[in-house]
């Protein structure tokens, strides 16, 4: 068997970041019987009780508290890392901007190999490992296999797996805060910038007409307001659609925009990424309209309707005002 | 400030339905137009509005075929500088780490303060630019979407992160950034643009330019293997409506009434 097995615990105003407990359960679909030591950094008062919380799921928790670590910098991390895991150490991560920040250096300077966005396992034989990855925002998916006896990285992908919520490792926390090592780095973090607020506020909206690269041009983006103005629901999208700046950042759905918990979303043209079906919670009843039959998001969606939506939209509009 | 970007020739998801080739080994390559890798767009535009700012030059970089020679074309007909293709047989297969590997090779034959990268190939994992900067032993920042000039040893970065939140840093120079969409408006290129370029010399590096030991880079050095492409069966997926556009919005509007998706 690999190294002794990690995983990161991400944290945020005392608060574990959902993935701690999903890490468990990712480990333990290769490692059934190992007993995964989780890694806590930070400073002050919050951390003990984070430790001591995630002892209910890890056998040993590992604690660093430093001055250093108060804000997570990844470059420091990855710093710390280095000086205190052994070289063939398996370790997790979720695959968010921390992860994506952190692993692949931290990869190269343990001589292990990297596994980016997991997404499953498909099983360990001997040091061989089988993943499932996604390509093309998910339109393909790919099983990538390694060698991980001398050690390895694994981003999994944040809400995959089932949070563990058995509550027994009874584990114990051990202070390493000592052997955290010089952690000076070339980056410093200065402050966060929340995102902008805008004029209307898609989290509180129950119903949700949202467009994505599909609406092709940003003339069309009426079509999606005239059936949004018929439902009485609000326009939100995705991220490309904010790139070129056809709508507003804070209309944005998914993990680098807004966090929606409407009762309907109706995606137009989008293809269904996990960073923006990340941002959809609340178990919605998603109507998808794509003309891409493989389309990802049909697998995601309730109802499906196959078609160009610059054909489709304006009719479902126009026999939506003629039933009022 | 010298820059070098990294650009990835790639299939362009915005004009393909990306599909498994017949025994899986493969996508379907048929037919696939293929671009610029859409991040790597915004990293370029970026480089060249620093340079337009403070001075320098920008340098675009790619490791692939032949072909990949028409996409550092076209970041040169944005107006990069100069332009450097890595291409070798022993380089086919790569895994993250190798493609690292040489590109770092071919910042050690420069003299550059900055390097770019995307922040995610659309065929990859957002791993590239962490791997670089690592080998290069520099800071790294990701998913960065301000970038502002302090000083020849500085620079103060935004990196967009969860919820649309913005963290900002102060990173030392040289470093390397992964550059994600939205940064800014990368310019359009037209037929002139493409013209001016058309008979530019770009400098072919293979291993022994490089420097680099064949078998520890390509397939011979990859450690993670892509094993095949398969389409995964996700169970029943969505109710696939029938029938003509005016029959399929009816059947949607009695869904969509009884989902209390209409006020
Ligand atoms: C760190 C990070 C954070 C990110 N955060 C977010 C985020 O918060 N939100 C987000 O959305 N993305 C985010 N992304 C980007 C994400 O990876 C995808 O690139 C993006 O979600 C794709 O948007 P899309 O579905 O609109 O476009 P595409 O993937 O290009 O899909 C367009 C779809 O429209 C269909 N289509 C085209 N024309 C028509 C037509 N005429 N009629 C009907 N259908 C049509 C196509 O078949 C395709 O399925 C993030 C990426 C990274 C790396
Ligand atoms: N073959 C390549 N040639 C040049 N740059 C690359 C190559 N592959 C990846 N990159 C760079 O690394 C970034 C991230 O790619 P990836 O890690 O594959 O998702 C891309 O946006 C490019 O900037």
């Amino acid at each position: 068997m690999a190294g002794q097995v990690f995983a990161y615990i991400t944290h945020k105003a005392g608060k574990a970041d959902d993935t701690a407990l999903e890490l468990v359960k990712a480990a333990g679909k290769i490692y059934p019987d190992a007993a995964v030591t989780a890694i806590v950094t930070g400073s002050g008062a919050d951390l003990d009780a984070l430790c001591n919380e995630m002892t209910a799921s890890y056998k040993e928790v590992w604690k660093f508290d430093n001055d250093a670590l108060a804000y997570p910098n990844a470059e420091a991390i990855r710093k710390l890392l280095v000086n205190v895991l052994p070289q063939d150490a398996v370790v997790f991560f979720g695959h968010d901007t921390f992860g994506m920040d952190l692993g692949p250096g931290l990869s190269i300077k343990l001589d292990s190999v990297f596994l980016p966005d997991v997404v499953d396992f498909e099983g360990l034989e001997g040091d061989s490992l089988k993943v499932i990855r996604q390509e093309y925002s998910g339109q393909v998916s790919t099983h990538v296999s390694c060698n991980i006896s001398a050690g390895a990285v694994i981003n999994v992908r944040p809400g995959v797996f089932q949070p563990d919520e058995s509550g027994s490792a009874g584990g114990q926390v051990v202070d390493k805060s000592s052997e955290a090592g010089d952690l000076t780095v070339g980056r410093h973090f200065l402050e966060i910038v929340a995102a902008e607020v805008g004029d209307v506020d898609i989290t509180k909206e129950d119903v949700l007409v949202s467009v994505g690269r599909g609406i092709e041009d940003q003339d069309n983006i009426e079509i999606a307001n005239e059936l949004a103005e018929a439902m009485g629901a609000v326009v939100s999208c995705s991220r490309p659609i904010v790139d070129a700046k056809w709508l507003e950042k804070p209309r944005q759905v998914g993990t680098s925009g807004q966090t929606v918990k409407p009762k309907v979303y109706l995606a137009l043209g989008i293809s269904g990424s996990f960073q923006h079906m990340g941002g959809l919670k609340g178990n919605p009843f998603i109507v998808a309209v794509n003309k891409n039959p493989k389309a990802p998001i049909f697998q995601v969606a309730d109802v499906g309707v196959v078609d160009d939506l610059l054909e489709f939209v304006p009719v479902l509009t126009e026999k939506i005002q003629e039933g009022k | 400030m010298e820059i070098l970007v990294c650009v990835k020739r790639v299939p362009d998801t915005a004009e393909n339905e990306i599909e498994v080739a017949g025994d899986g080994s493969d996508i379907e390559r048929d037919d696939l137009v293929y671009s610029v890798n859409e991040w790597d767009n915004y990293a370029v535009e970026e480089a060249i509005q620093i340079v337009d700012n403070a001075g320098g030059s920008v340098t675009v970089v790619s490791v692939g075929d032949e072909d990949a020679e028409e996409v550092v074309r076209r970041e040169m007909a944005m107006g990069a500088n100069n332009g450097i293709l890595l291409s070798d047989d022993a380089f086919e297969g790569s895994d993250g780490k190798g493609l690292a590997t040489l590109l770092k090779a071919a910042v050690d034959k420069g003299n550059y303060d900055l390097i770019l990268t995307g922040a995610l190939a659309d065929d990859g994992a957002g791993q590239v630019g962490g791997m670089l900067a690592a080998l290069l032993d520099v800071p790294y920042a990701s998913v960065v979407n301000t970038i502002e000039v302090i000083d020849d040893k500085k620079l103060k970065v935004g990196r967009e992160i969860e919820g649309g939140n913005q963290e900002m840093n102060e990173i030392d120079l040289p470093c390397v950034l992964s550059i994600q969409t939205g940064i800014n408006e990368p310019r359009y290129v037209g037929i002139r643009g493409i013209r001016k370029v058309a008979s530019v010399e770009i400098p072919v590096w293979g291993a022994t330019d490089l420097g680099i030991a064949a078998d520890s880079v390509g397939d011979a050095g990859a450690r993670a293997k892509r094993v095949d492409y398969f389409v995964p069966d996700l169970g029943e997926g969505a109710e696939i409506l029938e029938g003509s556009s005016d029959e399929m919005a009816e059947k949607l509007i009695e869904l969509l009434k009884a989902k209390g998706g209409i006020k």
